[in-house]
């Protein structure tokens, strides 16, 4: 707890290029930017291969990757790739952590949606995209929801590698504190990353309040 | 008028689901296929508004083959009713109802206004209109199902097993509200069912299609009672069929008789029982005016002296039909003797 006061009552840590805010709005940044482009990829492929039923196979092996790839390995060989001095290192490992969890709860989410309910749709006369955006992805959201939320709170939670080469956000904090043997910058850190990855989790579920149907969310 | 035409689905495997099926479907009145699992009834259903395609053949509707007709644009003109309703979980019932209309480009009061009344019109209560599809029953789902199909006043009807999912007494509700329906609608339908009773209790016309997908007989459900073409058919419709017939004769033309003073009624005319030695003993009644002969049979049956009780509407006792004036109106409808002329001048000798 003292260390937690150390960190959090220092004024000088709530201000500066070093500061909380500005190593928040790092994180965010990084955070942000990696998500909404796996989000780009995943969302639209996911519902792609969930309609047509094409492509299956590469959802599969997108989930198995996903389990065996170590993140910081992927980082170090960015960094080799791309040198040091640009986000690409930390941006990469993060899409490529992102996009599975979407990809394959959106995938299962509209593939899971009843075979009566699909024919139905066809049945009354609703194109092939209408019976997409109007019936599948409305009936699926709960899921492709899912998928987004354990993205993004990995993602929160894995931005803080970008501090092993050299750029900010909250790992800073964390990795600084390590190296200096300054363990209320590393608690410090440790519980922003955390509350932040809670705070993700509660903007999600007060989404879900507000996009999913009553009619969808009482049925699961 | 639906036409098929030498109509044959043959799938990639092999496997032929309908084969060479033609027959007409009535305009206005209710054609039901009847048959067991794998007859072929389903996609025969199917292929009408295009969810599955024929190999060969030609499916017309009022003369025009299905085939030049873009899928959704066909469909949005055919109402279609399946098992488990398919209703869109994630919609306001209204907005179920009004599928098609807001697909055809209604503006969104119209379209909900004919919502309304179209729950009104399948016996639903206003109230629901707001509800999720997860909070009505079974039976209120399908009703809901058969209103969204209405929605756009279509003029043909494609009802696949549409009943089969809930219980027997919600289904015979059911049933008759889609006759109640369809005396005031008169719409094309055509209805899919594995039940024979219920094919003979909607159709005005039952096909029956055997496994292979052929036609087995299509004739009206008295008919198909007292003449089935084959064995196959007569094992399909099943026991009893001699008593089943008597439902499609109605009991008006039943010669009733005065009501005898051992008929015990109360203040208002109706019925108490028939006064035996020691009390009232059980009686039977039916309305010749709504009931059938087999109802007529049926009272007849249920009194100790076989006597049935007719009465009107209030249930009051306007006479009463004896088992020989029953028999008499049996007699007037047996069976038509077939065959019987020709085999007899085969045998004649020369």
């Amino acid at each position: 707890m003292n260390w937690l006061a150390d960190f959090f009552g220092d004024a000088a840590h709530w201000s500066g290029p070093d500061g909380i805010p500005a190593r928040l709005l790092e994180h965010l940044g990084y955070s942000a930017a990696a998500f909404l482009v796996a989000a780009l990829i995943a969302v639209p492929l996911g519902m792609l291969i969930g309609h047509t039923g094409r492509g299956a196979l590469l959802v599969v092996v997108a989930a198995n990757a996903a389990r065996a790839l170590p993140t910081l390995g992927l980082l170090v060989l960015v960094v080799l790739l791309a040198g040091v001095g640009t986000v690409l290192p930390v941006l990469v490992p993060l899409i490529v952590l992102a996009v599975p969890p979407i990809l394959v709860n959106t995938y299962e989410g509209l593939r899971g949606v009843d075979a009566d309910l699909r024919d139905a749709a066809y049945g009354m006369g609703l194109r092939g995209r209408q019976v997409l955006f109007r019936t599948l992805t409305p009936v699926a959201l709960p899921l492709i929801l899912l998928g987004l939320r354990l993205s993004a709170i990995q993602v929160v939670s894995t931005a803080t590698v970008a501090a092993f080469v050299g750029l900010g956000g909250l790992g800073r904090f964390i990795i600084d504190g390590l190296a200096t043997k300054a363990y209320s910058s590393v608690i410090g850190g440790a519980v922003l990353v955390a509350a932040l990855a809670l705070a993700v989790q509660f903007g999600f579920l007060l989404l879900d309040r507000v996009v999913v149907s009553p009619g969808v969310r009482q049925t699961r | 008028m639906i036409t098929f035409e030498g109509v044959t689905k043959r799938y990639r495997d092999g496997t032929v689901a309908v084969d060479d099926l033609s027959l007409e479907v009535p305009t206005g009145a209710i054609t039901v296929f009847v048959g067991p699992s794998g007859c072929g009834k389903t996609t025969s259903l199917r292929m009408i508004n295009r969810m599955i395609d024929a190999t060969s053949g030609r499916i017309a509707l009022d003369g025009q083959d299905v085939r030049e007709i873009d899928p959704p644009t066909l469909r949005r003109g055919i109402g279609y009713v399946i098992q488990q309703a398919g209703l869109f979980p994630h919609r306001k019932i209204v907005d179920n109802v009004a599928t098609v209309p807001y697909l055809l480009g209604w503006n969104k009061k119209k379209a909900r206004a004919r919502a309304m009344e179209l729950l009104e019109l399948v016996g639903l209560d206003a109230g629901l209109a707001n509800r999720y599809p997860f909070q009505l029953s079974g039976g209120q789902q399908q009703r809901v199902g058969v209103a969204r199909a209405l929605a756009a006043d279509p003029p043909v009807l494609l009802m696949d097993e549409p009943f089969s999912a809930v219980d027997p007494v919600v289904r015979a509700s059911l049933q008759d509200e889609l006759l109640r329906l369809q005396s005031e609608l008169r719409k094309t339908i055509v209805f899919v069912t594995h039940d024979i009773d219920e094919a003979v209790k909607l159709g005005d016309t039952v096909a029956v299609l055997r496994v292979g997908g052929r036609l087995a007989q299509m004739a009206g459900p008295a008919t198909l009672l007292t003449e089935p073409a084959d064995d196959f058919v007569r094992g399909f419709l099943g026991r009893d069929r001699g008593i089943r017939r008597l439902s499609f004769i109605s009991a008006k033309e039943v010669r009733l008789g005065p009501a005898p003073p051992d008929l015990v009624t109360d203040g208002d005319g109706r019925p108490l029982g028939w006064r035996t030695g020691d009390g009232l003993a059980a009686y039977g009644t039916f309305d010749p005016e709504t009931d059938s002969l087999r109802a007529a049979l049926d009272a007849a049956l249920l009194s100790p002296n076989g006597v049935a009780v007719a009465v009107d509407e209030e249930g009051r006792v306007r006479g009463v039909a004896g088992r020989d004036a029953i028999d008499d109106l049996l007699a007037e409808y047996a069976p038509p003797v077939r065959g019987a002329g020709s085999a007899a001048a085969e045998e004649a000798p020369a």
